[in-house]
């Protein structure tokens, strides 16, 4: 089991009541309420926790992309995993990931992803997404082209990788008379691919093909909709006529442990219903905007609605398995107990989450990468062992 | 009047066409929220015209054809339909996104048009002015914001929603976002060729217009110099729906004159 701490540096100083007020955090709450001068110790507080992750021994640290929210500071991730690259020495630094159909040119995602694993000698892990559906509303992309734009990015970004160049590609998209890379990247045939998720059925046929076999993520859901998609996942490769392999599986979830179930849930308690309740929020137009998802899968969003997007407590998400909480025995039990219903061979943890301060974020990590990680990274599924 | 409802084959796409009246023949093409029944200004328009009211391809009944990435694609089907149809000396009548695609035909060719009306259209974008966001907007918000007369929003809110109605406003949505997501509801090339309507042109425009604020009918006037401009006061963003009275005498006395 590979153990991944996970950022999302969101705006920890945001005033939650305009947040709240303002219905979300996303696409239209004034940047007025960004300060830069709060802004530059956050990033750099942020930057020192993901680096602190290498030294406590996670096996790679992990950046991803949103725009134009409090949610995240991290429109580019590759802003950030280049801080990284070049201050570890030995983590995988994991980009989780690009969003795809919202960049101009895809050619410019291949050649900042191959400089990082150049420079950092083969550490990154490449991730792809299409971005969430806030961002469509942010940047003006066209929602009902985001599939074909993903996948069009997807095959130029493989091809700039592998295929010696220069040779020419054209696409319904995106258009280009001399693809020829420099640099290459420095893993062979290119780096590891991985694809969060909030699990669509789309995503996950596309990723388990034998062509790609990409290790699928799914990011914040209950644990039981978790095990759902990863049985999915693990299901269409049977179909496809092979066995997944662990490591084609992840689970991304926030955790806090302290001395005690009491005394976790006592600190994490404000800071992530901060998350869950303000900095998650958005409307499902905002969420899902046309074409973004099937209509199917839109409808019963749609009815779910009353659930997704009511206020959930602390003690509620602990029991949905949404976020892993409590001593370092209980988060242990928690996560062997997930673990043999999913076996997922990847766990992302996020240690920071909402506005949980800087004094709670270490001591989180340090008590999980002490108590409870060397457990988790000792989840060996009998098909591992064999091996 | 009765109107009688079928399907055409035109380009390997199944329109559903509503079609009632006798005289010149005048077709009607929807805005974004589609056209899924005869309303009582199109029976009132019958009584003088062979009214013609087709549901766009990615709309209501109608097919959604793989081909249709943008109005341009929209624009060549509706030329063909006309062709298909044998329509001459046909009154073309646009509301919103459907006086878009008036404008994107009659650019590219008006041979077949006697006239042109256009009521609230898209298909351009004014320095300063900011259109509403139908996008991002709940259902409920988009209701209220089409009407002047919280009346009417209130009595549209109030029909149930059943699960067919709901595929069709989904169906409807998703055209609409490939059409007019970016850049929004217009064609930043379009207004270099709106020189090229060699027919004569009403537009028509809701005073208290929500989506598409009315400073929109002095940019089109700009435009297109020879265009008449009907301002109705104490009206939204669909005049035909909210005073069809008076768009209904509106539109006899510009196309029916000719």
């Amino acid at each position: 089991m590979e153990v991944i701490l996970f950022h999302l540096m969101p705006y920890a100083d945001l005033d939650l009541e305009k947040g709240r007020a303002n219905g979300t955090v996303w696409v239209n709450l004034p940047n007025s309420n960004f300060d830069p001068v709060k802004g530059h110790k956050l990033y750099n507080r942020y930057l020192d926790e993901l680096e602190y992750g290498e030294e406590l021994g996670f096996d790679a640290i992990a950046v991803n992309e949103h725009h134009q929210t409090a949610y995240g500071l991290m429109p580019s991730p590759i802003v950030t995993a280049s801080a990284l690259a070049r201050r570890t020495k030995r983590a995988k630094i994991a980009i989780l990931g690009s969003a795809l159909p919202l960049r101009e040119h895809p050619l410019m995602v291949a050649e900042e992803h191959a400089m990082i694993d150049v420079i950092s000698g083969g550490r990154l892990i490449s991730g792809f997404v299409r971005g969430i559906g806030a961002e469509y509303h942010t940047f003006g992309v066209n929602p009902t082209f985001s599939h074909d734009r993903f996948h069009e990015a997807h095959d130029l970004i493989v091809r700039a990788w592998t295929e010696p160049g220069p040779f020419a590609f054209q696409g319904r998209h995106y258009n280009v008379q001399y693809v020829n890379l420099w640099p290459r990247p420095y893993q062979k045939p290119h780096p590891p691919i991985w694809i969060p998720s909030q699990g669509s059925r789309e995503t996950i046929d596309w990723s388990a093909h034998p062509d790609r076999r990409y290790t699928y993520l799914q990011t914040f859901s209950p644990a039981s909709v978790v095990q759902r998609y990863l049985k999915m996942y693990r299901d269409t490769c049977k179909g496809f006529g092979y066995e997944a392999e662990d490591r084609q599986l992840g689970w991304a979830v926030p955790v806090y442990v302290a001395q005690t179930d009491e005394a976790a849930r006592r600190e994490a308690k404000p800071h992530f219903e901060a998350f869950r309740n303000v900095f998650v929020r958005m409307p499902v137009e905002m969420l899902l905007p046309p074409g973004y998802t099937s209509r199917e899968s839109l409808k019963s969003v749609m009815k779910a609605k009353a659930a997704m997007f009511a206020d959930i407590t602390l003690e509620k998400s602990i029991e949905l398995g949404v976020i892993v909480c409590g001593s370092p025995a209980s988060a242990r039990a928690a996560l062997e107990s997930y673990w043999k219903d999913m076996r997922f061979g990847n766990l992302l943890v996020l240690c920071q989450f909402g506005t949980l301060p800087a004094d709670l974020t270490r001591k989180n990590m340090e008590l999980f990468a002490r108590e409870v990680m060397p457990a988790v990274k000792a989840f060996r599924s009998s098909a591992e062992l064999v091996r | 009047m009765a109107f009688s409802e079928r399907f055409i084959e035109v380009d390997g796409c199944r329109l559903n066409l509503r079609r009632g009246g006798s005289g010149e023949p005048l077709l009607y093409l929807h805005g974004a929220s589609g056209a899924p029944a005869v309303l009582p200004f199109m029976e009132k328009l019958a009584q003088r015209f062979d009214m013609l009211v087709p549901e766009h391809p990615g709309f209501g009944a109608s097919d959604e054809p793989g081909w249709l990435e943008n109005m341009h694609d929209l624009a060549y089907f509706y030329l063909d339909v006309l062709e298909s149809l044998e329509l001459r000396g046909l009154h073309l009548v646009g509301s919103s996104l459907g006086g878009w695609l008036a404008l994107e035909m009659a650019v590219r060719d008006a041979s077949r048009l006697k006239s042109l009306l256009l009521v609230g259209p898209a298909g351009i974008s004014v320095p300063g002015v900011k259109p509403g966001d139908v996008f991002l907007w709940s259902p409920e918000e988009l209701t209220r914001n089409l009407f002047f007369d919280p009346a009417l929003a209130e009595k549209m809110l109030a029909q149930p929603m059943t699960p067919e109605l709901l595929d069709v406003s989904l169906k409807n949505r998703h055209t609409v976002a490939r059409l007019g997501w970016e850049p929004r509801m217009h064609d930043p090339f379009l207004r270099k060729w709106l020189h090229r309507v060699n027919v004569p042109v009403k537009i028509v425009w809701g005073e208290a217009d929500k989506i598409l604020p009315v400073a929109y009918a002095g940019e089109f006037k700009k435009l297109m110099p020879a265009a008449e401009v009907e301002i109705i006061p104490r009206c939204g963003h669909l005049p035909q729906a909210e005073r069809p009275e008076e768009f209904c005498d509106i539109v006899m006395r510009f196309a029916g004159k000719r």
